[in-house]
């Protein structure tokens, strides 16, 4: 009798670790060993189709080329900077030495004008997409909360939205471009002409999914919870405090993240026509420049920025996952 | 509006409903919701309005409360007219309608605050925030989010919410219906037992005929809409507290039971609209109504 429970305990207890090991192996799968396969047969055949492309810049680059160019950017990179920390040096020993001479000689400090490096105009994107994005924030949340909250007013500015949401960056930017010239003059100016131009497109462009989805967030807001608001006689600043911000949260986001989307987009674009020195300026130099590795360096670029892309939209996710009380609504 | 008249006419009833009618407007001109409602209800009176859906429980509700306004006629609580939403006449919803975001404490906090906040210390708005959680029976998940407790527990905050307003007139529109039948027995219960302690002024809209002879001075019952208006009101002089398995059995308590279901099956006895359909249904065996 006893031994029949413990063999059947046992039994029990195998099939619960098969059971353990199968939905490991199965999250495994789907984790690791799928993408990795995606991934291979993806480089299998853009190599094998690479090879037969022959562009007067040479073959199109193969994923080993771009590997090379990847490693090559990197020590420019590296030898920037060595030749920056050194210009540095001999400037301060110039300095030093004509104090020595001169014990009034009053020092000056040049900064280091050597040309950016791939990965100073990764950063310089991401400032310029990320000062985009929140101009566009500041100005769309608002305006949608308020035309959320007012009927009228939303079917005053619907169709503009709708106008310009689809309107394509390069469209833009000789407007923009001319308008910052001609508003923008300054004798001493913080920014450079073409980060503002950059960013003014960018917000231009990624302003509208935001407008929309906080819009229809606000407006979507149970009768219930505003009928509460109601029986509460919560002023309006209370209103859209307690009642309607919280309940849009989870819409304001789905638009937020829609829009970074975008603004990465709309950024390349406008990079490559403004000057502004990130990304964009580096594929349409590349362009230009046109020697045997640029498609290579190109590529590499596009990477890059693909990849960049995926991981601004994760940190929105993780950000919406973090504020938005309603779990669901924070999906991938 | 003929306010005036009706303060003439009624000089001291605590809760009156006068004369009301509600059109709502449609396309083609409008649609009498209700007709002539005419309702004086006493303090700590508990009254519940039953009828057929559709008939206009929730507009007559709705207009107590402030949130609609009377096409003809009007409310008025203490000899003051009624024309907008306030605190005085808390409202509980048929789904609960806590906000999502907050726990049970915050939102009954949200409108302790907003009434008590200037005249209660800080301290003092905790503990009656407490005090109130406790009354439903919900002080041991305060800190719990609606998604993460059931819905009966969701509806005992939403009445802690409204009794923490401490109303002049409490509003409920099918406080129960969405809950299962044990559950809504303890909340009747619950209900009972807080009556019992505030003795508040209580309207409450059920489709529940055993909920509504437990828990009311007097049946106010509905006709059927367009026009609906008061059909019968039955007073239910029962003893309290009332226990619900003596009452079973008890004479008095299923003659009013009989009642209320008479006037909603055989008076009141809705009638689908067939005409309507250019196919008739074929020919069904007849059927008894049954007693729900």
């Amino acid at each position: 009798m006893s031994s029949t429970t413990v063999s059947l305990n046992r039994k029990t207890m195998a099939e619960k670790t098969i059971k353990v090991f199968k939905s490991l192996f199965s999250k495994l799968t789907n984790a690791m060993l799928l993408p990795m396969i995606g991934i291979t047969i993806f480089l299998f055949f853009w190599s094998i189709s690479a090879a037969s492309i022959h562009t007067s810049l040479g073959t199109f680059p193969g994923p080993g080329a771009v590997v090379k160019q990847f490693s090559s950017l990197y020590s420019e990179h590296v030898t920037e900077r060595e030749k920056a920390v050194a210009f540095f040096e001999r400037q301060e020993k110039r300095n030093l030495a004509k104090l020595e001479k001169n014990p009034d000689y009053v020092t000056k400090i040049r900064a280091y004008t050597g040309k950016e490096t791939f990965f100073d105009q990764i950063i310089t994107s991401l400032v310029t997409v990320t000062c985009g994005f929140l101009v566009a924030a500041i100005i769309a949340i608002p305006l949608g909360i308020w035309m959320g909250l007012n009927k009228r007013l939303n079917s005053a500015l619907n169709p503009i939205v709708q106008i310009f949401k689809p309107v394509s960056p390069l469209a833009w930017l000789p407007l923009v471009t001319m308008v910052v010239s001609a508003l923008y003059v300054s004798d001493d100016p913080m920014v450079s002409k073409s980060f503002l131009t950059s960013l003014v497109t960018v917000s231009l462009c990624s302003m509208w999914p935001m407008v929309i989805n906080t819009s229809i967030g606000v407006s979507s807001i149970d009768s219930d919870l505003l009928n509460v608001s109601k029986v509460l006689r919560l002023r309006t600043f209370t209103h859209i405090q307690k009642i309607v911000l919280p309940a849009s949260v989870p819409m304001i986001f789905t638009g937020m993240r829609l829009s970074f989307g975008v603004a990465w987009m709309v950024l390349i674009a406008a990079e490559m026509l403004a000057q502004n020195p990130g990304l964009g300026k580096f594929v349409w130099d590349e362009f230009q420049n046109g020697s045997s590795d640029s498609l290579a360096r190109i590529m590499a670029a596009v990477i890059v920025i693909g990849f960049i892309g995926f991981l601004l939209d994760q940190i929105m996710l993780q950000l919406q996952r973090k504020v938005s009380w309603d779990k669901s609504s924070a999906s991938i | 509006m003929n306010s005036l008249v009706l303060e003439e006419n009624t000089p001291s009833v605590f809760l009156n409903i006068s004369k009301v009618d509600m059109v709502f407007p449609t396309d083609t001109g409008g649609y009498t919701a209700l007709k002539e409602i005419d309702l004086q209800i006493d303090k700590g009176e508990f009254i519940s309005l039953i009828g057929h859906s559709g008939c206009g429980k929730s507009t007559v509700l709705n207009i107590v409360a402030g949130l609609y306004q009377a096409t003809k006629g009007g409310v008025l609580l203490k000899n003051k007219e009624v024309n907008e939403p306030g605190p005085e006449r808390a409202v509980v919803f048929q789904n609960h309608s806590l906000l999502p975001w907050l726990t049970a404490y915050q939102n009954v906090e949200l409108a302790v605050k907003e009434i008590f906040g200037k005249t209660m210390s800080k301290g003092e708005m905790k503990e009656w925030i407490e005090y109130n959680l406790k009354l439903v029976h919900m002080d041991h998940a305060m800190y719990k989010r609606p998604n993460e407790i059931s819905g009966g527990m969701k509806q005992r905050v939403g009445i802690a919410r409204a009794l923490a307003m401490q109303p002049e007139v409490l509003l409920m529109d099918e406080p129960f219906g969405a809950l299962d039948a044990l559950t809504r027995a303890h909340m009747q219960d619950s209900l009972m037992e807080i009556q019992n302690e505030l003795n508040n002024t209580v309207i409450m809209i059920t489709h529940d005929v055993d909920e509504a002879v437990l828990l009311s001075d007097r049946i106010v019952m509905m006709t059927n809409g367009p026009a609906a208006t008061i059909g019968e009101i039955l007073a239910v002089p029962l003893d309290r507290p009332r226990d619900r398995l003596s009452l079973a059995k008890d004479i008095e308590y299923n003659r009013l039971r009989s009642e209320v279901l008479t006037f909603l099956h055989e008076k009141q006895r809705k009638v689908e609209n067939i005409t309507a359909n250019t196919v008739q249904p074929p020919p069904m065996p007849r059927k008894r109504v049954n007693a729900i």
